[in-house]
């Protein structure tokens, strides 16, 4: 079964003063997303993320179009006990401890009395903050914030998980942390849902991930299969500073990096590539077929739609 | 009324107290004992009567103004501060929000009510060293009291629900000043003719009437009050509650959280 289905999502704003200049912060929005995986949903500042995940979470009603979520409608208010939310810049009640909140949105989630003990306790030690849950919120740094956000939205052991921009905040422990955390997640069999524009975040966690920019869906599909597209190029890597001849007649992009060498050739030329560094005596480290990125993709598909834009314009 | 309603409304409780607003006992404990002080050694014989209206004005305008300033942040900040996104992606419904949120408010006020009624009854025992039968009919006026502060908390969360915080204080404080001439407005509405006399009797009725709330003169004057004006007020105070409550449940059913 589909974790979400998203069936022509789609949002528009009426903005100005007397509220008739439509703005489309969405436009008829077309995915699903499959229960244990990890959907990364990208795109950048703007494009349309959070006003989805808003969407999904019944904080913003849509113009047009539907989405089920685990088998029920949207806004069905049964469905929300079996999700967890954490937004962009969590900000809770500065007044409360982190036990205190914790609690008080274990209740509203239902979460019965004798459970609710054991369960705020070993979300504390997870995100680590076990020694601070006597502190007043209003004393948190922006990253235990975060890390907060990422407890309450784990709290209730949720079916589904969508976190908006995740790792904001972090320092790179953190960033890794939350990482690791995700993939436990998945490993339990949640489904995680996130939406970042930090590729290498989605590049490293993401089964599938979807591209979106200026509110319109660009790009679906496997991060295998975006990154798998071998361009006819192999890359390789060996130690050393010198740069044979013979390199240089195969063809070969030479960049000199410390002590490596890494050098970007056609395909074809790899048995005569690794044959002239072997008469050379140089110590091969590595070759690879050269994969596009996910960065690559993600820049041409924005590339592609701004060419678009102008065509038409 | 469901458990998260119960919830809701203890942790406006909880905010309203760590936000230290019962604080607001000390400055009125201060003024009621400097009044009690100062009328023991000035007035004659009427004592009982400046302390009566001195403590329950008091009480009232304190309690107004806690109403207004704490209600009308009771939505508007929790949207500004992103607080509800991660309480409305759980399974809590706007209704239950709203309703939650207003026990809360209404809760601190009837604490606050409570100590400054003790506060009261303290003074007047100081200045007149006994309490008398009549004294009881203050519990009344306190009773008055708090229907007032419930209309003026649904007023405030309404205005809450779809203005900006200065501007929902510029239209709750509004409103109690205008119902607290209510009975002023309504006889001034008998007196016109024609069309006009649709409109403004239809606006006489329209704004609160908290001059019918308010017995404080009476009290002070130990003038006897009806059991049917009790009820009478008691349902009028539930009735507008609960029109402006659901008013404030239908725009923000609607409301989207940007």
């Amino acid at each position: 079964m589909a974790a979400i289905e998203i069936l022509g999502l789609e949002k528009t704003y009426m903005v100005g003063f007397w509220r008739k200049r439509p703005k489309r912060a969405l436009q008829p929005l077309h995915l699903t997303i499959e229960e244990g995986e990890i959907f990364g949903f990208l795109g950048p500042n703007g494009a349309g993320k959070t006003t989805t995940l808003k969407l999904l979470m019944g904080l913003v009603f849509p113009t047009a179009g539907t989405a089920r979520i685990l088998g029920r409608e949207w806004n069905d208010p049964e469905v929300k006990a079996q999700i967890g939310f954490l937004p962009e810049q969590p900000y809770f009640y500065d007044y409360l401890t982190a036990h205190e909140l914790l609690d008080y949105y274990g209740q509203l989630s239902g979460v019965p009395g004798k459970d609710r003990k054991r369960s705020i306790d070993q979300v504390l030690s997870r995100v680590g903050l076990t020694d601070v849950k006597g502190l007043q919120l209003r004393k948190f740094s922006k990253g235990m914030l975060q890390r907060v956000g990422i407890a309450q939205a784990i709290l209730h052991d949720p079916k589904l998980l969508f976190f908006d921009e995740p790792m904001s905040g972090l320092d790179p422990l953190g960033r890794r942390e939350v990482r690791d955390l995700m993939e436990q997640l998945k490993q339990e069999g949640k489904t995680v849902f996130f939406s970042t524009h930090i590729l290498s975040d989605a590049e490293a966690l993401c089964d599938r991930v979807a591209i979106i920019h200026k509110g319109e869906l660009r790009g679906v599909g496997a991060v295998e299969d975006l990154t798998s597209a071998v361009q006819g190029k192999i890359e390789v890597v060996w130690q050393g500073t010198l740069i044979p001849a013979s390199m240089k007649a195969l063809g070969a992009e030479c960049h000199i990096s410390g002590d490596t060498v890494r050098a970007v050739l056609p395909e074809k030329q790899q048995d005569a590539a690794i044959d002239a560094l072997r008469r050379e005596r140089i110590r091969l480290i590595a070759v690879t077929p050269l994969r596009t990125s996910l960065e690559t993709y993600f820049v041409e598909k924005l590339q592609h739609s701004q060419t678009t834009a102008g065509t038409l314009a | 009324m469901t458990a998260r309603v119960v919830h809701i409304a203890s942790n406006t409780f909880r905010e309203a107290v760590r936000d230290r607003v019962l604080y607001n006992l000390i400055a009125f404990a201060l003024l009621l004992s400097g009044a009690a002080i100062l009328v023991g050694q000035i007035s004659i014989d009427i004592e009982r009567l400046v302390v009566v209206n001195l403590g329950l004005t008091a009480v009232s305008l304190f309690g107004v103004v806690i109403a207004i300033f704490i209600g009308i942040g009771l939505v508007s900040k929790e949207i500004e501060k992103r607080t509800l996104y991660t309480m409305l992606s759980r399974p809590v419904r706007r209704w239950e929000f709203i309703v939650g949120k207003f026990f809360g408010l209404a809760g601190t006020l009837v604490v606050n009510t409570f100590f400054m009624a003790i506060g009261v009854f303290g003074a007047l025992l100081y200045v007149a060293h006994k309490l008398s039968r009549p004294d009881a009919l203050i519990l009344v006026a306190l009773y008055f009291i708090v229907l007032e502060f419930l209309i003026i908390c649904s007023l405030a969360l309404l205005f809450s629900t779809f203005s900006s915080p200065l501007l929902s204080a510029v239209f709750a404080f509004s409103l109690f000043v205008i119902g607290s001439f209510a009975d002023d407005l309504r006889s001034f509405a008998a007196m016109t003719h024609g069309f006009a006399r649709w409109i403004v009797v239809g606006a006489a009725y329209i704004v609160p009437n908290f001059s019918a709330l308010n017995v404080i003169s009476a009290v002070a004057h130990q003038h006897p009050l009806n059991s049917q004006l009790v009820l009478q007020n008691t349902f009028y105070a539930i009735f507008y509650t609960a029109m402006a409550l659901s008013g404030a449940v239908l725009i923000f059913e609607r409301r989207n959280l940007k």
